[in-house]
């Protein structure tokens, strides 16, 4: 009986009225696929701020969901490698399979840095095509917004004036808080910061902030005693200004760092939905540069 | 189709632009389009007291699979060579390899897969891990114990991976609903091979699955197997040491309620997280039974059994996780004609199938997995599973994988 009820409940919920149904991998592509979307899509966020995007499971939930979805919008650069391709190949939905139209990965769209020369294994978790936490660099999400925007607009011809229209009032809005974020976040220039993974790059290179330290001892591997230890004692010669890591990460080695070190322990939200105040895009921007300014005072 | 009619609108040509200009060639050269490919390699060193030569299952007929404890001392596990790559815009293949300590090469899956189906169906062929169940899908080095539990030993020889088709169909909900199909040639236990025209077994699986809350995902599976075995033959002694050859002919029907729950805090796994999962099989078997010690003797064969197993396993901290396991079945009923009929052997005489007992067994398992491509396992056991004796197993397992990333099912 109960199982009749969950069926007629998760037909009723069956989108209808939107035009594209989205499966976004991670929360900043969700938030940027409504920013465009407005309410001609149905936006589906894979997974929370609070999760680390590496390793996620290809959970039944999510192959249900992509089973519907018009458009995947993902990282790519093998942020995803570790369930997206099972999700996709369980899901039955040839619509979203790689090099459909209806897949969609941000990385093609973006500037990439920390591109490594050669890629191997005893390097920790490299990523051949670069540093996927691209989202993190306001021109990124700029130039992931116009081709989004474009391919949202290929899948749904109908709506396509619709998606363009909302694309460039946020591209106007985003270049604006953008330039009033630079302007805001002059002290940072040049502050030393040791962070828990390289997944803050891209801030740190946008705002010129310099990273001395990081917690993993390699990629994707978890920070050591040993390792902690040798940080503490090179922060001597390089004094670091605070310790950030993201929302999801495991505190300890942060806080004990901090803690030895005497420096403030920062989270970022890292994503939309890593903190109270960023709620969208926007406000992950705001929240992140006003947490890092409190660093500086 | 409409792409190329949509290109050719004023309106959308920044967008088939802007679609263009997206996709960057990432290689170039003929080695571009070289499948992936992961090499697993495994190993033991293992003591028990009891010799793993000699392992059987009380109580139940043999499955002639891989079903006994790792060997004694030093020994190298199956290394396995997974290569998969899209074929086409249509299918999927994948080939699985296991290298076998006794430098034997085993096709363990090498199957197409359909991409472009639509509609939530897939259709899958050649020779797979079934999806009846719950663990029978996952690879062997993805376990969280070195070994499968009794009941895979017992009902399934370890594993079905039959030679067949696999129809699956995504029901379109929220709600993970899942339904499958197989036809399969059976090739293996419970099924004997034989040569016949049409499929040997067939089966039928649903899975549901979802989540409650951020933290904690579930998925539950029915699934039934029904094979037809002709002269499913194994070699035996009689109460007096005589050989004698038992086989089977008739139906079996295997029956598995499978669920699996995962919990991590807000969904990310990575600090801690716990994974429940449990298993229970029902297995009938009708027909008849010959008894073979140079003379043969035939009479009608019924059995009802079953098996369960339920097991944890809880990562307390980044790397290193627990895991306990407590396997069990039940004989449960045997009806042999050739006893019961008073033909001359005694259920004595028929050790495997007719000795009442309930084997078990406990298992505790430690692992550290120093990153996501290496894990090394401590495992102790107390297994039941002969009537007369328990066997203390201790083993130290390492699993190491090389190459393309996998992605490990749910």
């Amino acid at each position: 009986m109960r199982s009749i009820i969950a069926l007629v409940l998760a037909a009723a919920s069956w989108p209808g009225l939107a035009a594209l149904n989205i499966f976004a991998c991670t929360p900043e592509w969700g938030a940027l696929a409504q920013e465009l979307g407005g309410d001609k899509a149905s936006v589906y966020t894979a997974t929370t701020a609070l999760q680390d995007p590496h390793h996620i499971e290809a959970r039944p939930s999510l192959i249900a969901r992509a089973r519907r979805a018009d458009l995947v919008v993902c990282t790519g650069a093998e942020l995803e490698i570790g369930w997206l391709p099972l999700v996709l190949t369980q899901s039955g939905n040839p619509n979203i399979q790689f090099g459909e139209r209806g897949y969609f990965e941000a990385a093609s769209a973006a500037r990439m840095i920390e591109v490594p020369q050669r890629v191997d294994r005893a390097m920790g978790d490299v990523h051949p095509a670069g540093n996927p936490h691209l989202h993190l660099d306001p021109l990124n999400i700029s130039r992931v917004a116009k081709a989004l925007a474009a391919r949202m607009s290929l899948l749904d011809a109908q709506d396509a004036t619709y998606y363009i229209g909302r694309e460039l009032d946020f591209q106007k809005r985003w270049h604006e808080a953008t330039a009033r974020w630079e302007r805001e976040a002059k002290p940072l220039q040049g502050l030393p910061l040791v962070v828990h993974h390289r997944d803050l790059s891209y801030l740190l290179a946008w705002l010129g902030m310099r990273e001395v330290g990081i917690l993993e001892p390699k990629p994707g591997v978890p920070p050591s005693a040993a390792h902690l230890a040798e940080l503490l004692g090179s922060l001597q010669q390089t004094p670091a200004k605070a310790v950030v890591r993201s929302a999801y990460q495991d505190p300890r080695a942060a806080d004990w760092l901090a803690g030895q070190a005497r420096l403030p322990s920062i989270v970022l939200p890292f994503t939309v939905g890593g903190s109270e105040r960023a709620k969208d895009l926007f406000g992950l921007y705001e929240d992140s540069i006003a947490r890092l300014l409190g660093a500086t005072k | 189709m409409d792409y190329k009619w949509l290109c050719a609108t004023a309106l959308a040509l920044a967008a088939c632009q802007a679609f263009a200009q997206e996709q960057r060639p990432r290689q170039a050269g003929e080695n571009a389009f070289n499948p992936s490919i992961s090499l697993i390699l495994q190993g033991t060193a293992a003591r028990s007291s009891q010799d793993p030569e000699n392992y059987r299952i009380d109580g139940f007929a043999p499955s002639g699979g891989e079903v006994a404890p790792a060997p004694r001392s030093f020994s190298l596990g199956e290394s396995e060579l997974i290569i998969s790559a899209n074929i086409d815009p249509y299918f999927r293949g994948q080939l699985t390899a296991a290298l076998t300590p006794e430098n034997e090469v085993e096709v363990e899956e090498a199957f197409f897969q359909t991409l472009g189906l639509g509609k939530g169906f897939t259709l899958k062929g050649g020779r797979f891990l079934s999806g009846i169940g719950y663990q029978n899908e996952i690879h062997q080095h993805a376990w969280d114990f070195q070994d499968a539990p009794l009941p895979y030993k017992a009902f399934l020889g370890g594993r079905l991976n039959d030679d067949g088709v696999q129809l699956r169909w995504l029901a379109p909900t929220d709600l993970f609903l899942e339904f499958g199909a197989e036809l399969g040639r059976g090739r293996a236990f419970p099924s004997a091979d034989s040569s016949r025209n049409g499929a040997g077994a067939w089966s039928l699986f649903a899975h549901a699955g979802g989540d409650l809350g951020a933290s904690t995902a579930w998925r539950a599976g029915l699934s039934h197997l029904q094979a037809k075995p002709e002269d499913r033959a194994f070699e035996d002694s009689d109460s007096l040491g005589n050989a004698v050859t038992q086989s089977f002919s008739g139906t079996s029907k295997l029956w598995i309620a499978d669920f699996v729950l995962k919990w991590a805090p807000n969904g990310n796994a990575t600090i801690t997280n716990f994974k429940l999962q449990g298993e229970y099989f029902r297995r009938d078997e009708s027909g008849s039974l010959t008894y073979d010690d140079g003379t043969a003797l035939n009479g009608a064969y019924a059995s009802r059994q079953s098996g369960w197993y339920l097991q944890g396993v809880y990562q307390f901290m980044p790397r290193w996780r627990a895991g306990l396991r407590y396997d069990r079945l039940d004989h449960g009923t045997v009806d042999n004609a050739i006893v019961t009929g008073g033909l001359g052997p005694s259920a004595a005489d028929f050790g495997p199938l007719m000795t009442a007992y309930n084997p078990s067994r406990s298992t505790v398992m430690l692992d550290w997995s120093p990153s996501e491509f290496s894990r090394l396992r401590l495992q102790l056991a107390s297994d039941k599973s002969r009537a007369d004796v328990t066997d203390y197993q201790v083993l130290l397992q390492y699993i190491f994988s090389l190459g393309a990333h996998g992605a490990h099912t749910f």
